[in-house]
C-alpha cells in the first residue's frame, strides 16, 4: 500500500531534521573551539527532537504500532525522504556552517508557516520549532559572516563550500503531488512563500559575508526527497542504525 | 478544586528540574494541569521546553515517583500548544536562577528575533554591564554562555525562547 500524502509529508520532514542531526554529531570533537562542539550538538538535539515528535506523529497515524525508534533506526536508507542538502558529508567547517545556514535560512519560515497547518499536531510543533530555529539560523548566519569577510583562507573555504552545496538548495523548493495536494488542504505551507523568505536572509547575509551568490543551478541536485540518495548517504544511515540494530529491541 | 487534587497539584508544582538547582518545574511554568481521572488517577499535563531536551522523560518520571510516593495513581502528557515560552517562568522561578549565577531570560513577549545580535546581560556576580556573548549555546538547552570583562568569570544565561 502506498502511504499516503500526509504520512510521506510528516517523514519527509523528520528525515531532514535526523540526517542533518547526524551529520552534526558525526563532526564533534572536531569544531574549531569547543564552544562551537555545544552549539552544533545543542542544534542537533534540537533537530532530534523535532523528528521524534515527527515519527512519533507518523507512527500514529500509520496506525501500524510502529513507534519513533522503527522510523530512525529499522527503515533502510533509500526509505530516507531528506533532501540532498543535509546528507552533503561535513568537509570541513566552512562545509558544515554554509550547510546549516542554507538549511537554517529554509527551516525559519517553514516552521513559523507551518505553525498555521490545518494539522493541529504539526501547527503544534511548527511553532515551537520556529523559534528554536530561530537561534539556529542566528548561529549559522553570524558562522557565514565572519568566515566570508574574514581571511583570504576562511572566505576561500566558505566560497568552495557555497559553490558545492547551492545546487542541492532547489530541492527545499520542490512541489510534487503530495506537496500540492496539502498545501491545498491547508496543511503544508506555500512553498513560494518560503522561498520568498529563505532568498531574503540569503541575500543579506551572502552581502554582509562578501560572499557573491552563487548563479542558479545547471543541474539542479535533488532526488532526496524520494529516497534517492548520494554514495556516503548508505553509511551514514549505517551507522546511526549499527546500535539499534545489533541489538534489536534493547532499552537505554 | 478538590482537596486531594490540590494535594497532587502542590506535590507536581515542586518537582525539580533535574538539570537547574532547586527550580522547580512550577517555577519554569511546565505544568498545564492537574486534573483527577476516571478511578482516582492523577492526570498532569506538561508542557516540554525544548523539543529534545533529555531532561523531559526524566521529569515525566520524577513526576509520576513523587505522585507515587504520596499514594497517587498517576499519567502524565505532554502538551506542545501552546509552545513553551521563557515569559513562563515565575518571579519566584527567576529568583532562584539568579542565585544559583544564572542570568534569567527577559521578557520575551513574541517571537525569537532572527536578525538581532545577542545582548549580552550583566554579570550576575559582579554586576558589570561589560559582558560578551562566548556562545547562544551553552551546557544545556536552555542556556547562552557569557564572560564577563570585568571580572572575568563566566557565566550563563536562561535564553529567551
Amino acid at each position: 500500500m502506498a502511504p499516503t500524502p500526509l504520512l510521506t509529508f510528516i517523514l519527509r520532514q523528520g528525515d531532514r531534521s535526523l540526517v542533518l542531526a547526524q551529520r552534526l554529531l558525526e563532526y564533534i570533537t572536531h569544531a574549531p573551539e569547543i564552544e562551537e562542539d555545544m552549539a552544533l550538538s545543542n542544534i542537533a538535539l534540537d533537530l532530534i527532537g523535532q523528528a521524534r515528535v515527527l515519527y512519533s506523529y507518523a507512527g500514529e497515524f500509520e496506525g501500524l504500532g510502529h513507534d519513533e525508534d522503527h522510523f530512525a533506526f529499522q527503515r533502510d536508507a533509500d526509505e530516507f525522504l531528506s533532501p540532498v542538502l543535509v546528507e552533503r558529508p561535513n568537509e570541513d567547517f566552512a562545509h558544515v556552517i554554509v550547510r546549516q545556514f542554507l538549511h537554517d535560512a529554509y527551516a525559519v519560515p517553514h516552521w513559523t508557516h507551518l505553525a498555521e497547518s490545518s494539522d493541529a499536531t504539526l501547527a503544534a510543533l511548527g511553532a515551537k520549532a520556529a523559534k528554536e530555529a530561530a537561534y539556529h539560523l542566528r548561529h549559522s548566519s553570524a558562522w557565514v559572516v565572519r568566515l566570508g569577510d574574514g581571511t583570504e583562507e576562511s572566505h576561500r573555504r566558505v566560497t568552495v563550500a557555497l559553490e558545492h552545496l547551492w545546487p542541492c538548495t532547489e530541492e527545499l523548493f520542490e512541489v510534487d503531488e503530495i506537496d500540492a495536494e496539502l498545501f491545498s488542504a491547508g496543511v503544508s505551507p506555500d512553498p513560494s512563500a518560503i522561498r520568498t523568505s529563505w532568498d531574503t536572509t540569503v541575500d543579506r547575509v551572502l552581502t554582509e559575508a562578501t560572499l557573491p551568490r552563487p548563479e542558479p543551478p545547471v543541474p539542479a541536485v535533488t532526488g532526496g526527497l524520494s529516497g534517492l540518495h548520494e554514495d556516503d548517504f548508505e553509511r551514514l544511515i549505517t551507522v546511526m542504525q549499527e546500535l539499534a540494530r545489533t541489538h534489536p529491541g534493547a532499552e537505554w | 478544586m478538590t482537596e486531594p487534587q490540590h494535594r497532587a497539584a502542590t506535590i507536581v508544582l515542586e518537582v525539580e528540574d533535574p538539570e537547574l538547582p532547586h527550580v522547580t518545574i512550577g517555577d519554569l511554568g511546565m505544568v498545564r494541569s492537574v486534573t483527577e481521572g476516571p478511578g482516582e488517577v492523577v492526570e498532569v499535563v506538561l508542557t516540554p521546553t525544548y523539543t529534545g531536551c533529555p531532561a523531559t522523560e526524566q521529569i515525566r518520571d520524577d513526576v509520576l515517583e513523587a505522585l507515587a510516593s504520596a499514594g497517587h495513581r498517576a499519567r502524565v502528557e505532554f502538551a506542545m500548544s501552546p509552545a513553551w515560552t521563557t515569559d513562563w517562568i515565575t518571579e519566584e522561578g527567576r529568583r532562584k536562577l539568579r542565585e544559583a549565577g544564572i542570568t534569567p531570560p527577559a521578557h520575551l513577549g513574541g517571537a525569537v528575533p532572527v536578525t538581532i545580535a545577542p545582548h549580552s546581560p550583566d554579570c550576575p556576580r559582579c554586576g558589570s554591564s561589560n559582558t560578551r556573548v562566548v556562545s547562544e549555546f551553552g551546557g544545556t538547552a536552555c542556556k547562552s554562555s557569557h564572560v564577563c570583562n570585568s571580572c572575568l568569570e563566566p557565566f550563563e544565561r536562561f535564553k529567551e525562547i
